[in-house]
C-alpha cells in the first residue's frame, strides 16, 4: 500500500538523518559547542510538540509554557542529583519525573484557569509563569540541592547526542499517534468551535484540561532533558521570555501544524545561534542586535504568512491511510 | 410515557422573562415545529433543552428521566442532538472529520489505545470511519469527505450539520431554523431530507422555522410562541386559523 511504503521512506530518512549527524559529531565537524545546540533544539522541538497540543490544536493560548519546562528541569536535576548514585538510572528516572510534575502541576493548574478564555487564559499563564520563576529564585530555601537564584548545578550530563535524537523522534510519533486519533479529533474541535464540540457530546472542560495536561507532560519532559544538557540550571532559562519563544515556534510553524512546529524548532534554535555568532564577528556592542533581528523576522514571515509557515498542512507521510473502501464494507451505519 | 415531557418551563434574563410556562409533550416518532415572531423565546427553549441555559424554574424529562441542570455536552450523550440557526461546524477540518468528532464520546478506546495505535485502537477507528462514510453517503457528501468543511456550499453544510447531529445517534433532533437562507427549491429538497432522516434513523424531531411553507408541509403538529409564552398549539390547519396567532404575526389591525 502507498501509506505503508511512505512511512517505511519516512523510517528510512530518521535513520539516514541520524547517521549523517552522529558522522558530522564523530568527524568533528560538529563540535562540542554545536552539540549541545543540536540537543537544545531536540528539546525545543519536544517541549514545542507539548504547546502545540495546548495551543496549535486545543486553541488554549499559553504564555506560561517555559514555567512548566523549568517545573520539569527542577524537578528532574533535583531527583538525578539526590540519586545520582544509581548511575544511568537516577537519570532515566529523572525523565520520567520530569514529566509527571510538569504534567501534575499542570493539571493543577489547568483546572481552575481553563475556565478562562483566549487574552485572559494567556494571562493567567502569564501570572503563572512569574509565580514560578519566583518559585524557583528563592528555591534554595526548600532545598539547597535546587540553589535558587544562583542556579542548579551538579545534574549528571548526557554528552551523547542520541539521548536527544531518539527521545524527540518517539515523542514526535507518539504525538502524532495521539492527533490522528478521536482524542486528537476533539482536541481540534475544542479549538474550531468549542459550543458545536459541546453539543456533540464532548466535554470542553475535560478535554482541554487533558490536551493541556499532557501538553505540560512534555515540556516537563524537555525540562528534564534540559537539565542534563546545561552544566546548570538557572531559573532566568525559565521566563516568560523563553515562554514566547514556544509560542514562537508554535505560531511561526503554523497552528495544527506538528511538521511545522518541528521544522521551525529546529530552525529557530539554529537561527538564534547563528545570528548570535555572526554579530559577535562585528563586534561585542552589536550582540544586543540579535534581539531586533529576530523580531524582524519574525514580522516578516506573519506579514507573509499569517497562517504561519505550515499552517494547516502536514507532511503527507504522517496523514494516516483512510480505508475507505475496507471499512465500507465492514461496518454498517 | 412521552420522548420529551416539558412542564412550566421559565427563564429569567435579569429582570426580563425570556420565557414563561412553557409546557411541551413530544412523543417518539413526531415532527412537531416551534413557530412565532422574532424574539418569541424560541431559540431560547432550544437552549434550555440543550443545556445552554439552565431554566429559572421547571423540568425538563427525557425519556421519563430528568434533565435540568445537565451541561450540554451530557444532554447530547442522554440522546438530544441539535443544530444551529447560524451553522456550526468545524470550519478548518474535513468533512469526514466532522462527522468523526461526533462519534468521540462512543470512541470505544482510551488515549494509550491512541498512542500506542493498539489493535483495539485500529479496529474501532475502522469501524468509526466506515459509519461516518455511510453517513455522509446518505447525505449526499461522500465525495467531498476529505475537504475542508468550509469549502461547501451553504445547503451542503447544512447538511454536514445534520449529519453531524445524526452522528450523535439522538432519539430527538432539534433543528433551529433549518431553513433558514435557502430559496424555495432548497426548502422542498429540505422538507424531504427531514423527513427522510426521520424514516431512516427512527428520531423524533423538533424544529423552529420562520418559513411557513415548510412548517405546514412538515410539521405534523404546532407549538406557535409570543412574548416568551406559548399562544397556540395544534395541528397545522387549526393553528394557522387562529385568530391569536394571526395576530401575532401579522399585527392586531390586519385582522380586524
Amino acid at each position: 500500500m502507498n501509506k505503508t511504503k511512505q512511512m517505511v521512506l519516512a523510517l528510512v530518512g530518521v535513520v539516514v538523518l541520524y547517521a549523517l549527524l552522529k558522522a558530522l559529531i564523530v568527524t568533528g565537524i560538529i563540535g562540542p559547542y554545536w552539540q549541545i545546540i543540536l540537543n537544545e533544539s531536540m528539546i525545543y522541538v519536544i517541549g514545542g510538540l507539548g504547546l502545540s497540543i495546548i495551543y496549535g490544536f486545543t486553541g488554549q493560548f499559553s504564555l506560561g509554557h517555559a514555567a512548566f519546562v523549568g517545573i520539569g528541569a527542577y524537578c528532574a536535576g533535583w531527583f538525578a542529583i539526590t540519586f545520582s548514585h544509581y548511575g544511568i538510572w537516577a537519570s532515566l528516572g529523572s525523565l520520567v519525573v520530569g514529566m509527571i510534575s510538569a504534567g501534575l502541576v499542570g493539571y493543577l493548574i489547568g483546572v481552575p484557569i481553563l475556565r478562562l478564555k483566549s487574552d485572559y487564559l494567556g494571562i493567567a499563564t502569564l501570572g503563572f509563569n512569574f509565580i514560578v520563576y519566583d518559585g524557583m529564585q528563592n528555591s534554595d530555601k526548600l532545598s539547597s540541592v535546587l540553589g535558587g537564584a544562583q542556579g542548579m548545578t551538579g545534574v549528571p550530563q548526557f554528552q551523547t547526542f542520541e539521548w536527544y535524537f531518539v527521545t524527540a523522534v518517539i515523542v514526535f510519533i507518539l504525538v502524532r499517534n495521539l492527533v490522528f486519533s478521536s482524542h486528537g479529533r476533539a482536541f481540534t474541535a475544542i479549538r474550531e468551535n468549542e459550543t458545536a464540540a459541546d453539543v456533540v457530546g464532548i466535554s470542553p472542560a475535560r478535554t482541554k484540561i487533558m490536551a493541556f495536561t499532557v501538553g505540560c507532560v512534555l515540556a516537563g519532559l524537555g525540562g528534564a532533558l534540559y537539565a542534563h544538557n546545561y552544566p546548570y540550571v538557572n531559573p532566568d532559562s525559565f521566563t516568560f521570555l523563553e515562554s514566547i519563544n514556544y509560542l514562537i515556534i508554535v505560531v511561526l510553524g503554523g497552528m495544527g501544524s506538528m511538521t511545522g512546529t518541528v521544522i521551525t524548532a529546529v530552525g529557530w534554535t539554529f537561527l538564534l545561534e547563528v545570528l548570535r555568532m555572526f554579530l559577535s564577528l562585528l563586534g561585542p556592542s552589536f550582540i544586543n542586535l540579535r534581539g531586533v533581528l529576530y523580531a524582524l523576522i519574525l514580522i516578516v514571515v506573519i506579514i507573509l504568512r499569517p497562517q504561519g509557515i505550515f499552517g494547516g498542512m502536514e507532511a503527507s507521510f504522517l496523514v494516516p491511510y483512510i480505508g475507505r473502501r475496507k471499512s465500507n464494507a465492514a461496518a454498517g451505519s | 410515557m412521552p420522548l420529551l415531557e416539558v412542564k412550566n418551563l421559565g427563564i429569567n434574563f435579569g429582570g426580563l422573562r425570556a420565557v414563561n410556562k412553557f409546557d411541551l409533550e413530544i412523543q417518539a416518532g413526531e415532527i412537531v415545529g416551534v413557530i412565532g415572531p422574532n424574539g418569541a423565546g424560541k431559540t431560547t427553549v432550544f437552549n434550555m433543552l440543550s443545556g445552554y441555559y439552565r431554566p429559572t424554574d421547571g423540568t425538563i424529562a427525557f425519556k421519563g428521566r430528568t434533565m435540568n441542570g445537565l451541561r450540554p455536552f451530557q444532554v447530547a450523550q442522554r440522546g438530544i442532538a441539535r443544530t444551529f440557526q447560524n451553522i456550526r461546524l468545524f470550519p478548518q477540518i474535513s468533512v469526514l472529520d466532522n462527522v468523526r468528532i461526533a462519534f468521540h464520546p462512543r470512541a470505544g478506546y482510551n488515549m494509550l489505545d491512541s498512542i500506542l495505535r493498539t489493535p483495539r485502537f485500529k479496529a474501532r477507528e475502522a469501524e468509526l470511519t466506515g459509519r461516518a462514510m455511510n453517513l455522509l453517503a446518505v447525505f449526499g457528501l461522500e465525495d467531498k469527505a476529505e475537504i475542508k468543511a468550509n469549502g461547501l456550499p451553504y445547503g451542503a453544510q447544512r447538511r454536514l450539520e445534520i449529519a453531524r447531529a445524526m452522528a450523535v445517534q439522538p432519539d430527538l433532533l432539534l433543528l433551529d431554523e433549518p431553513a433558514a437562507g435557502m430559496n424555495p427549491a432548497e426548502v422542498q429538497q429540505l422538507v424531504e431530507l427531514v423527513r427522510f432522516v426521520k424514516e431512516k434513523f427512527d428520531v423524533t424531531v423538533l424544529l423552529i422555522e420562520h418559513q411557513m411553507g415548510l412548517v405546514m408541509n412538515l410539521c405534523e403538529r404546532l407549538v406557535v410562541m409570543d412574548f416568551g409564552e406559548i399562544i397556540a398549539s395544534g395541528l397545522p390547519q387549526e393553528v394557522r386559523e387562529n385568530p391569536k396567532v394571526l395576530e401575532a404575526y401579522l399585527g392586531r389591525g390586519a385582522v380586524a
